[in-house]
């Protein structure tokens, strides 16, 4: 089973430089950890204590995932999941 | 170095001018690698604040798609500073995720929705590293693209 995860600059160095890898999993939360087992590192930057970072946005084939199960959405094979960090900040 | 042209500062500024006193964010895509900022895309600040701003995140797919199909990245990410002056705060820094990117920060302290100067200053913001750089504004950007980065 193949789903394509788009990664942002930010956090190719952990893809070697990919912009895409494959990963697998019936959840978001899977596929993370299959996406740490191959690149290790990656699931620190896209959780905090067990959910998805504040300022980090994952979208499943379009929708964003807070809209449809956080990390428990379903993902089946040839979804493609991309993953954004907020562009965010502000003087507080 | 910032290398951009006179119309794309002046929109910013007009951009920052009018949202006042909310932060107004935006970005300027240009051709990967290019480091030519060209085409100016206006944001909402999905937060409506004078002290935050962020992309809402429906907006923030569209954008990214719509520049990863025209081989685009965001050259130029900005945001004004409507009490402060136009230095990168602590947020700023921590939520940085463009590290190829100018950071542009206007501040429109002086005089809110007003015509006056603004301050208009551009950063590299890298793993929690600050560093300003010059701003150089040209009436257009250089056909070619080497000599864009080398006028003065």
């Amino acid at each position: 089973m193949a789903i394509e995860v788009r990664i942002p600059t930010i956090l190719r160095t952990y893809t070697g430089g990919e912009k895409a890898v494959n990963g697998a999993g019936v959840s978001l939360s899977a596929l993370i950890d299959d996406l740490e087992a191959n690149h290790p590192g990656i699931k620190e930057r896209l959780l905090d204590n067990g959910d998805l970072r504040r300022f980090v946005n994952v979208y499943i084939n379009d929708e964003d995932v807070r809209f449809i199960g956080g990390l428990e959405a379903e993902l089946k094979d040839g979804d493609q999941v991309v993953v954004l960090p907020a562009v965010a900040g502000g003087s507080a | 170095m910032l290398t951009i042209d006179r119309a794309t500062y002046d929109g910013i500024v007009a951009h920052a001018r009018r949202d006042h006193p909310d932060e107004a964010c935006g970005i300027v895509a240009g051709p990967e690698g290019s480091d030519r900022p060209e085409r100016l895309v206006e944001m909402v600040n999905a937060a409506g604040s004078p002290t935050f701003y962020e992309f809402d995140s429906s907006d923030l797919f569209a954008l990214y798609k719509e520049m990863d199909a025209n081989d685009e990245e965001p050259v130029v990410v900005y945001h004004s500073h409507t009490a402060t002056e136009a230095y990168p705060s602590r947020t700023d820094i921590g939520l940085a995720s463009e590290p190829n990117a100018h950071y542009v920060l206007v501040s429109t302290r002086e005089h809110g929705n007003n015509a006056g100067p603004v301050e208009f200053r551009s950063y590299r913001i890298v793993d929690g590293d600050v560093t300003e750089e010059e701003v150089v504004v040209v009436p257009e950007l250089s056909r070619n693209p080497t000599e864009a980065r080398g006028v003065s």
